[in-house]
């Protein structure tokens, strides 16, 4: 009797969670005008509506772009960082191993408003390399994090061995540290890819005029009207941001597998 | 020709002396082992050696050429580690073949050299397995194998037995000697195990606290320990205060409250010249128990009381009361061990014996 309470508890909970989820995927491929209850018919028009909406599309783009810079620029940091961190004794290294993690505990419209308040008093306007900046600032944390547990965990003398036979510290990195590294790298960047790409709060605050992301032009759509197309725009977000992360866990833990890491 | 030469080598970390002006010849092909307790200083030195390490003072030579500025990858050396130390994404054959690459050695040669590494480990039909795939000892030998494929101008050998369990950890050490034996590649090997130590080594090279306590043959060292820390080291030893009645014909006489007058041969006492306060030192594998109605044969006989047995099957360990002292002997069993409170004459011969300064010689 009671765990079929919790189990029935428990349905609720994911009820809750994801219906709302389920019900922008179905409402996507609805043949209505309205988009909403009750269904009319099955139909990809919705989707079809939103690869000629040129703003939509140019949105896509510059997500994807920003996303793809944010995530390079974020592991390149990220992984060279957590070198730094924990191979090398640097004076104050816990202060600054908390404030490269602090931007996620800082509320991110407390960092927008700063980051944008910062950038104007040095008298440097909105672009969209500020916006870049800005995501870089807090995919960082995730990539510091990932990159730096796996880091812990490669032992200090195979790359001594390495050494030893002859390799440069160059070498050693890209023939040892790095392959061994790359499971979290590619983590690190799909996060990194990921939040970047969601992202609307600090997105508001830093982007030029004109230029619109896939979650401002989404919010800006919102504010005239509930149109079907945004159903189908969420269905193409959830594909990217739940479905690519997934492919890159499996591939990471392929990866993994083979290597023996 | 010395293969590896130290000069005064002094290594501190902060207020730490880790390394005490240590100098230490190394000769071209002999197998020298570092050994001492933990935090004596044996794995500093090697990794001094191996350049993981700067000295703060004095030099290290590698076949005559000062390398104290040459990092690590320029000094031709095999490094073989406690934790194996592989490439976990790398199969066998590509970690042995890793230092060759830096080598410029071409691809058939580099082939060719990797199987034989691998046939002299015997492992030959490992070579495309992973490093996971293969057991500790197999691990060690790919290690060994990639170490030795370079042909180095010095093997170091960081306890690389003391990850293996104990019957392998003896198989391999006959293995490892062998291999060392037959490509007499000059080797240092850094251990706190002295069986090791005794087994392997040309030299032995003990430590204490940073500084050297003695240098020796294996024998030499265990027979002729020259302080009392080597004597409690290396296997159990007794160590009694006793008298010293300076030297005469060669021996020197000895005298301590429970025992005849002993006259040790004086090549056995090279510290203890004159009369004075000394200490007398008898391995505990020296002293024989026998019952005392017995036959010395021009032994020693000193009367005891056996306090405890400690039995381990061919073996027994017996503490012993000779006066107010307790002494300690180990003794392969006959019949049946002495048991707890049996009246025995512990019988022992002159050579055995060896005396040391009260203050150790600087």
């Amino acid at each position: 009797m009671g765990w079929q309470l919790i189990r029935l508890y428990a349905i609720l909970v994911y009820g809750f969670m994801f219906l709302p989820v389920a019900v922008v995927v179905l409402l996507s491929f609805n043949d209505s005008q309205f988009g909403a209850f009750p269904m009319t018919g099955f139909s990809l028009r919705w989707f079809e509506a939103l690869w000629n909406n040129d703003a939509i599309m140019r949105a896509f783009r510059t997500s994807i772009m920003l996303g793809l810079l944010t995530a390079v620029i974020s592991t390149t940091l990220g992984v060279l960082a957590s070198l730094a961190l924990v191979r090398y004794s640097i004076p104050g290294r816990n202060l600054i191993t908390t404030m490269l993690i602090a931007p996620i505990l800082v509320p991110e419209v407390v960092l927008a408003v700063a980051l944008l308040l910062f950038l104007n008093f040095l008298g440097i306007g909105k672009s969209f390399t500020l916006l870049l900046f800005g995501h870089v600032i807090f995919t960082l944390p995730f990539v510091i994090l990932v990159v730096q547990a796996r880091l812990v965990g490669i032992r200090r003398d195979v790359e001594e061995a390495a050494l030893s036979l002859g390799a440069s510290p160059r070498q050693t990195f890209f023939s040892i540290t790095l392959p061994l590294l790359m499971p979290a790298v590619a983590a690190g960047a799909l996060f990194a890819f990921t939040i970047s790409f969601d992202d609307i709060t600090g997105t508001l605050f830093w982007k030029p005029g004109g230029v619109e992301t896939v979650p401002t032009q989404i919010f800006a759509m919102l504010r005239h009207s509930i149109s079907p197309e945004i159903n189908a725009l969420g269905t193409v977000m959830i594909v990217l941001t739940v479905g690519l992360p997934l492919l890159g866990a499996a591939l990471a833990r392929r990866m993994a597998m083979k290597r023996g890491g | 020709m010395s293969a590896v030469t130290l000069t005064d080598i002094v290594k501190r970390f902060g207020n730490f002396t880790a390394v005490h002006r240590m100098s230490l010849d190394i000769p071209d092909g002999s197998f020298v082992t570092l050994l001492g307790p933990s935090g004596c200083g044996k794995t500093t030195t090697l990794r001094m050696i191996a350049g993981l390490l700067d000295p703060t003072e004095g030099d290290i030579s590698i076949k005559g050429r000062r390398i104290n500025d040459v990092p690590i990858y320029k000094r031709n050396l095999g490094l073989v580690f406690q934790n194996y130390a592989l490439f976990p994404h790398k199969t066998v054959a590509e970690n042995v073949a890793f230092g060759l690459k830096y080598r410029k050695v071409p691809r058939e040669e580099a082939r060719r050299r990797v199987a034989e590494a691998l046939e002299l480990v015997q492992l030959p039909h490992l070579g495309e397995r992973y490093p996971r795939e293969l057991s500790g000892g197999q691990q060690q030998r790919v290690a060994l194998a990639r170490a030795i494929v370079i042909e180095p101008d010095v093997l170091l050998l960081d306890e690389p037995l003391s990850a293996l369990d104990a019957n392998l950890r003896e198989n391999m050490r006959v293995e490892l000697k062998n291999i060392q034996s037959r490509i007499g590649v000059t080797s240092v090997f850094v251990t706190h195990d002295q069986s090791e130590a005794l087994a392997m080594s040309d030299t032995i090279v003990v430590m204490s606290e940073g500084r050297v306590e003695q240098i020796g043959a294996p024998e030499e060292v265990y027979n002729t320990p020259a302080s009392e820390f080597v004597a409690q080291f290396l296997g159990a030893s007794n160590i009694l205060p006793a008298q010293a009645l300076g030297i005469e014909g060669g021996e020197l006489g000895l005298e301590l409250p429970g025992f005849p007058r002993l006259a040790v041969p004086a090549s056995r006492a090279p510290d203890v010249q004159k009369s004075g306060p000394a200490k007398l030192v008898i391995r505990a594998e020296k002293l024989v128990l026998e019952s005392p109605d017995s036959e010395a044969n021009g032994r020693y006989s000193v009367p005891a009381i056996v306090e405890t047995v400690d039995y381990q099957g061919q073996s027994a360990r017996y503490f012993l009361r000779v006066g107010d002292q307790q002494l300690q002997a180990i003794n392969m069993i006959d019949q049946r061990p002495f048991s707890q409170g049996e009246a025995v004459a512990l019988r022992f011969r002159a050579r055995d014996c060896a005396a040391l300064p009260v203050d150790p010689a600087p």
